[in-house]
């Protein structure tokens, strides 16, 4: 009877589990059956690519990995990070210093990656502050953040941070047209006196440093985005702008009044050439250069004091105007360099210029009018092709290298393939919800490598599991090595993902440092031997030099601190093995935290407020005996204390 | 009613003395009497009972990249100083010389160990700690603290042992 009873039982599971695979499968959708097999990276293995997704408000730029989805790092780059101490710890605060005083939060939004030869070389990752006009450079040796320039005459630093195909440039254009140099005046006087200034920046070619090159000064449009000419336009620049109009109020109607806005086409060599025989004028400035050096391991903020600036009216045959429908946003360069796709986000189509048609344009002087002494061209005279009606509210478009272009529609919320030179829709899938920017690894390079293709999306609703009003921001990973796309993954990144960069893991893994030399540590209060610890007092400034190793603190026991002092904990981690970091947190210390890679040395300020015995310990495992990687430091009444005195295991 | 009155008033008192009394002089020590850690014992799998840093064995030249080192009768000095100021920036932290610290002082290690042993645990701690039971009994010895890799040279371990020759 129970027997009986028990098989019916399992007749009936079994039934139910078929039937409801069944009907599983049925609700995948999109979803090829084995779309879970090819984003799984088994434990161990390495993703065959680093994506670099911008942090948006959150001033960071998140580190995942392709296929997987999985998050590796949080750089933190215009934002202080309690995980890693930047922006906290005394070496790094000079990062933030701006000519606004020290700022440690900005909006991140657009990364690229530094080019050999149109090439991703895998060495830097630049990207843009929008709110306090920054351009920084991550070293992806380190993957941390070791350089910011402050861009003057600048305002929402947004048409950034792109690099020209050799890496001789990073190009950084505002957004918005601001007086220059900045005055006391009347909002309505906008039209003709506002100016937006579209910013080269050079960088040095073995370590990167940047200096602002030049400014051109353009006519007050607001300047969206930019992309470099590559391969027969290397050497020109494309910016799309919008409030042709130079409206300065209810812009969402007023700066959308004309029924095109412009690319703006920049012959920056014409530009440098004008320079170096001394072209352009400098102009008083004040913005800040914020350098970390690896060897000090301190960064230091310099503030410079003038700019060069140049009129594009002076410079013929340097800046040329292509008109565009409607308020274009993405301003894209295929990887031959011959396409330029302006994505006018209120118009209905996407239209595509030819980079030889522009110059035939202007060698037969086809112009169609000016703007402020720069030339206008005709639309029909430099357009390639446009692609009908693909979409509603195109954005951007990224490129496989095959011949197909992709691009994204915020309103109708999908990615778009289509084919360069025929202009004909291939396939189109969607997106969940309301994509922003796409990313193609190598997209923006002569070569891109076109297997995937990432969905930023701005709305993410009902994909994950809820957490209160504000849920995960999301990215989608779809597959484009077939003839149609395939979506294999969503996965949750950190807020909010603007843009990213992507590149084939090959290029920067091998280059990634493991330990930082102990040799050659050159910082001021750094240690390279435990014979160096050490605690001075000068006036009521302390200098702890002290020393982290598996697992101890040297010293260890501290007595002869006053209440009042200024205490500072200079501690150097001497492991020389990869992978064994040191924290350190002290009672009541403001920056309550450092993170220490082996070979480095960081410091943290301690005030101590009453007389007793404060303990510090480590914050980070290192070892078995972790736990007992602790000290104390006794602190005194300012009149009445012992000698200095430190100590380990006596 | 009025025992609970009574109660929180002897509590009170109770506490008041408490807060009052002078601060009590600790005793000097637990009164349970403890055995001493395994560090003052003889490591457990040495077949000889002495400890593994007493123990002598000049034949075990450990796992590592070291499989032959031919040691001159005179100390190269050049050779001694360079190895010196490796060990002074990279193992000072745990190994003081004439002292028991987080590992073990260096003087002597060659009456004890052959110098390809002394290599290899500087240069493979790792491997050493996993598969020479010497190297692992002195682990134990040690308070089960690891020898930190310090990533050194085979050359700057060949220095550091010519330093330690000096150490008697």
């Amino acid at each position: 009877m129970k027997s009986k009873f028990f098989y019916l039982l399992t007749t009936l599971g079994i039934f139910l589990t078929l039937y409801s695979c069944g009907n599983s499968q049925q609700n995948n959708g999109a979803l090829s059956s084995n779309a879970a097999d090819r984003v799984y990276v088994a434990p161990g293995e390495h993703d065959d690519y680093y994506a670099f997704i911008s942090g948006g408000f959150s001033g960071q730029l998140s580190v995942y990995g392709l296929p997987s989805g999985r998050l590796f790092k949080v750089i933190p780059v215009f934002s202080q990070d309690a995980e890693k101490a930047y922006g906290y710890n005394e070496e790094t605060k000079p990062m933030l210093n701006t000519s606004h005083g020290f700022i440690p939060w900005d909006d991140s939004h657009h990364p690229d990656i530094s080019q050999t030869n149109g090439e991703l070389d895998g060495r830097w990752v630049f990207i843009n502050g929008n709110n306090t006009p920054r351009i920084a450079k991550i070293d992806l040796s380190v993957f941390e953040t070791t350089e910011i320039i402050e861009i003057p005459n600048s305002a929402g630093n947004h048409s950034s941070a792109f690099v020209t195909e050799n890496t001789e440039y990073v190009v950084a254009g505002t957004r918005f047209s601001v007086p220059v140099p900045q005055r006391d005046m009347p909002i309505s006087e906008y039209k003709g006196n506002f100016k937006g200034a579209l910013t080269f920046i050079s960088v040095e070619p073995e370590h990167g440093h940047m200096d602002i090159a030049f400014q051109l000064m353009m006519p007050g449009f607001d300047y969206d985005l930019s992309h470099p000419g590559r391969g027969k336009s290397h050497g020109w620049f494309f910016f799309s702008t919008y409030n042709s109009e130079e409206a300065s109020t209810l812009m969402e109607v007023n700066a959308s009044q004309n029924d095109k806005d412009f690319i703006a086409a920049v012959n920056w060599k014409a530009i440098e050439e004008y320079v170096k025989n001394g072209g352009g004028t400098m102009m008083p400035a004040n913005y800040a250069h914020n350098v970390y050096d690896e060897g000090t391991h301190m960064a230091t903020s310099t503030m410079k004091k003038e700019v060069r600036v140049v009129n594009p009216s002076e410079v013929p045959g340097a800046v040329f105007l292509l008109p565009t429908p409607k308020s274009p946003h993405g301003c894209d360069v295929d990887p031959s360099g011959e396409y330029i796709v302006g994505a006018g986000k209120l118009s209905a189509d996407l239209t595509v210029h030819s980079f030889t048609k522009m110059l035939d344009a202007i060698e037969n002087e086809k112009y169609e009018g000016e703007a402020y002494g720069i030339p206008i061209l005709s639309f029909e005279d430099v357009r390639a092709g446009t692609v009908s009606q693909p979409g509603l509210g195109p954005l951007h478009t990224e490129f496989d290298g095959q011949g197909n272009a992709y691009t994204t529609f915020f309103i109708s919320s999908e990615v778009v393939k289509w084919k360069l030179g025929t202009w004909e829709v291939l396939d189109r899938q969607p997106c969940y919800y309301s994509v922003g920017h796409l990313m193609i690894p190598g997209g923006n390079s002569r070569k891109p490598f076109g297997q995937y293709v990432v969905a930023m999306n701005k709305i993410t609703k009902d994909r994950y599991l809820p957490t209160g009003p504000e849920v995960t921001q999301s990215a989608q990973l779809y597959d484009i090595s077939g003839d149609k796309m395939e979506l294999l993954l969503d996965f949750p990144t950190v807020g909010e993902p603007h843009y990213a960069a992507g590149i084939a893991a090959d290029i920067v893994k091998q280059r990634s440092k493991k330990i930082f030399e102990l040799q050659n540590n050159n910082h001021p209060y750094g240690i390279k031997s435990d014979a160096d610890v050490r605690v001075e007092r000068d006036g009521k400034d302390v200098h702890v030099y002290m020393s982290m190793i598996r697992s101890h603190f040297n010293p260890d026991n501290i007595e002869g601190i006053r209440v009042g002092d200024r205490v500072y904990f200079h501690v150097t981690n001497l492991e020389q093995d990869y992978d064994v970091p040191h924290g350190i947190s002290m009672i009541g210390a403001n920056t309550s935290e450092l993170l220490i890679m082996p070979g480095q040395t960081e410091t943290f300020v301690w005030e101590p407020k009453q007389p007793g015995v404060w303990p510090f310990y480590c914050t980070d495992f290192c070892s078995a005996l972790h736990q007992e990687m602790q000290g104390y430091v006794r602190v005194s009444p300012a009149d009445n204390s012992p000698d200095l005195r430190w100590s380990l295991g006596e | 009613m009025k025992t609970t009155t009574a109660l929180v008033s002897l509590f009170s008192i109770l506490l008041l003395m408490s807060c009052g009394g002078k601060e009590e002089k600790p005793s000097e020590d637990f009164s349970l009497k403890r055995q001493k850690a395994a560090t003052e014992t003889p490591a457990t799998t040495a077949a000889s009972g002495t400890k593994a840093s007493e123990r002598v064995d000049l034949t075990n030249k450990g796992v590592g990249p070291v499989t032959n080192v031919t040691l001159p009768e005179a100390i190269d000095t050049d050779m001694a100083a360079q190895g010196e100021a490796v060990y002074n920036q990279m193992c000072l932290a745990c190994h003081r010389v004439g002292k028991r610290f987080i590992g073990p002082a260096p003087n002597g290690i060659l009456e004890r160990r052959t110098p390809e042993w002394v290599m290899n645990m500087i240069l493979n701690p790792e491997g050493m700690v996993k598969e020479d039971p010497l190297a692992r009994d002195l682990l134990l010895e040690f308070n089960g603290s690891p020898m930190a890799n310090q990533g050194l040279t085979e050359d700057q371990a060949r220095a550091v042992l010519e330093y330690f020759r000096t150490l008697k």
